[in-house]
């Protein structure tokens, strides 16, 4: 089983502001940390590499200090990790990032899976995965609560849904993105570490993954931001407790106010 | 104060930290409530690798030696001296092996203990054979390609938990001292069984149990060493584990203190943080130089003992004793800094203080260490 695991390197949401002058997020100082969807759909590789064999390769789309989340990702298990890395990328929207990796994911040659996190949590937008499947042409599946189990080129799993979830079977090749409930990521073991400090991480420009100049970066992007705003806060809201019949009661009263 | 530890010595720290703020501290309350042995917590740990820190490389570890176990245990203890004291007598439990085993003993039982498969304990304490360890009435007599062990071990820690004890049992009773060895006895022999296990002041979240030997028989090979050496492994053991309990000592008296100085910048009497007050702060001073004197003599007993010196007894017994007797007294003194609040369950310190009170004791009680730095003193200044 090869498995390809997209990692994006993100600000640290505990400290993300919004520059209140421009409306750009505000980057400067913040910590950079694994996106954390990724990092499950990392264990969720790892896990499966430990029971079925095989290789996970971690890949990242960025600068070149987004080699620190590779590292961490060979501390919590992968085999190597992957960056694409080159100026051109720069300013890519959800369809340039998606043609990219599916760029670097076929030069990486054949595999059995492609495991995203749900979305990253800068972006918010959870486009790339399902992006990322269109331009590899494999099936997907979005938000993974659990994988049933994998059977030669075929694998069951469970689709979480607002009120339940989906029992979904599909075929290998395919590409998973997944949501927190699917595992508890471990902590990096010592020899991970080890492992992660001396390895080489492989980094491939535009050019060696034959990637078109006017599909990649801004020049790519079909997305335009026209505005960025924070939202009005919401309304005081009030919270009942109680036994459902207080509560009730509790709600008549207020309402009894409007009327 | 920055004691230049290399890369891998801060991988260890880190990795022991990260384990405890993520699963033990969040744990220990419930576990010293429920008396509840950590069994989840120790297979974090093993995932983790912190099993394999101090077996050698061969057998699948990573060849540390005694200041990298110190490390790990520091940072340990700084959750939870329950959980911490598993850890240590799992390698307490192995050192025998590791110290005097046969190559056949090391890959047998190494790699599992590396990778926690199984764990470790460590037998010598008897009802009638405390202090005066040579005092022990468990026998073993040879019968044909067997061993057949009769006698009764209490206070194991990790006893029921581990797979894998290291007993030691007389040969000879009359060679006396020279008449006893150690065996490796396993879970699951026969004639192996375990007894009462304990309700403990602190520590709570580690067993402690009996383990009862009735004509257990086991196979010639479990000798470790060679006959008659039972006591010369249990010393050089005890010289490289008491470190360790030193350790839990100094994790334990650096969390009392973080909890004190916290506490003391928030609590407002009188108009004031009660860390403004004179006398709190020469309290937490005098808690902080005896946390930072301990954390210096630990790691300079423990890179001595790495040096392999012909003797390390004093500077094992020295560091054991000044750092559990510093634990004592600062989370006795963190207690007073919270006041009534540092009496009640709800805040970490008045564990803390339960959970000190044993490192005086096990291992040797801080009268004998102070019995085997007198006596090496006596030897040096003859
Ligand atoms: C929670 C717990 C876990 C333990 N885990 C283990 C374990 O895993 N394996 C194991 O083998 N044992 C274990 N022990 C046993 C422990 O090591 C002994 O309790 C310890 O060595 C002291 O023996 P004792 O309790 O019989 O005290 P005693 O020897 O009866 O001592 C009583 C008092 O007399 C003092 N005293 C005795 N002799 C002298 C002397 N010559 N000079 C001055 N003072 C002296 C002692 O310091 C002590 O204050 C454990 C004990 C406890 C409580």
């Amino acid at each position: 089983m090869k498995i390809v695991v997209c990692i994006k390197q993100v600000p640290d949401a505990k400290d993300v502001r919004l520059d209140p002058e421009t409306n750009t997020l505000a980057r400067e100082g913040v910590e950079s940390i694994m996106n954390p969807f990724d990092r499950h759909a990392l264990e969720e590789a790892v896990r499966i590499k430990e029971e079925h064999g095989g290789e996970v390769v971690a890949l990242s789309m960025g600068p070149p200090q987004a080699e620190t989340v590779l590292r961490e990702a060979i501390s919590c298990g992968a085999d190597r990790g992957v960056l694409v890395s080159d100026r051109g990328f720069a300013g890519a929207d959800t369809w340039a990032t998606s043609y990219t990796l599916g760029n670097a994911v076929q030069t990486l040659g054949e595999f059995d899976m492609v495991l995203c996190g749900k979305q990253a949590i800068d972006g918010d937008t959870a486009q790339v995965g399902p992006g990322l499947a269109t331009q590899l042409r494999v099936p997907f599946v979005t938000c993974v609560q659990k994988i049933r189990t994998i059977e030669g080129k075929s694998l069951d799993l469970e689709r979480m849904m607002d009120d339940g979830y989906d029992v979904v079977r599909l075929p290998i090749p395919c590409l998973l993105t997944v949501v927190k409930d699917i595992n508890e990521p471990r902590t990096p073991s010592l020899k991970g570490k080890m492992k992660a400090k001396k390895a080489e991480i492989t980094v491939l420009s535009a050019a060696d993954i034959g990637a078109k100049p006017d599909c990649i970066g801004l020049a790519g992007s079909p997305t335009r931001v026209v505005n960025v705003f924070s939202p009005p806060p919401r309304g005081d809201r009030t919270v009942f407790t109680g036994s459902a019949e207080e509560q009730v009661d509790q709600l008549v009263e207020q309402l009894g106010k409007y009327i | 104060m920055d004691y230049l530890l290399t890369e891998e010595q801060q991988m260890i720290k880190e990795t022991a930290r990260e384990i405890t703020e993520k699963k033990v501290i969040p744990m220990r309350a419930e576990l010293d409530e429920r008396n509840a042995f950590p069994t989840e917590i120790l297979q974090d740990m093993a995932k983790a690798d912190l099993f394999g820190i101090f077996v050698p490389e061969e057998y699948g570890g990573f060849g540390g030696g005694c200041l990298d176990i110190v490390l790990a245990l520091e940072e340990m203890a700084r959750g939870c001296v329950g959980v911490a004291t598993s850890y240590a007598a799992n390698a307490l439990g192995i050192f025998p092996v590791l110290i005097s085993g046969s190559k056949e003993q090391k890959e047998k039982y190494l790699p599992d203990i590396a990778q926690g498969k199984r764990w470790a304990a460590f037998g010598l304490t008897e009802s009638n054979a405390g202090s005066d360890a040579s005092g022990i009435q468990t026998t073993a007599v040879l019968d044909g390609d067997e061993w057949v062990l009769n006698g009764t071990k209490q206070w194991i820690t990790n006893g029921g938990e581990a797979q894998v004890y290291t007993i030691i049992a007389m040969t000879d009773p009359s060679k006396g001292p020279r008449g006893a060895t150690m065996f490796v006895v396993e879970d699951g022999d026969p004639g192996f069984s375990y007894g009462k296990k304990e309700d403990k002041m602190g520590i709570r979240a580690s067993a402690t149990r009996e383990l009862i030997m009735q004509d257990c028989r086991i196979p010639k090979d479990r000798m470790i060493g060679r006959r008659g050496t039972g006591f010369i492994t249990v010393m050089k053991t005890l010289d490289i584990s008491r470190p360790g309990i030193a350790s839990l000592g100094l994790g334990l008296g650096q969390a009392a203190l973080d909890e004190a100085v916290t506490y003391a910048k928030q609590r407002v009497q009188f108009g004031k943080p009660i860390i403004a007050f004179q006398a709190m702060q020469h309290m937490l001073a005098d808690m902080a130089i005896q946390v930072e004197a301990a954390r210096a003599l630990i790691y300079a007993a423990a890179k001595h003992i790495d040096n392999n010196p012909k003797n390390m007894s004093k500077a094992s017994s020295m560091c054991k004793v000044f750092a559990t007797d510093m634990a004592m007294k600062v989370t006795t003194d963190a207690v007073q800094v919270l006041g009534g609040y540092g009496y009640m369950k709800e805040y970490p310190v008045e564990k803390m203080m339960r959970d000190a009170k044993i490192l005086q004791i096990y291992e040797g009680t801080n009268q004998i260490q102070r019995n085997v730095i007198g006596q090496e003193l006596n030897k040096e200044y003859s």
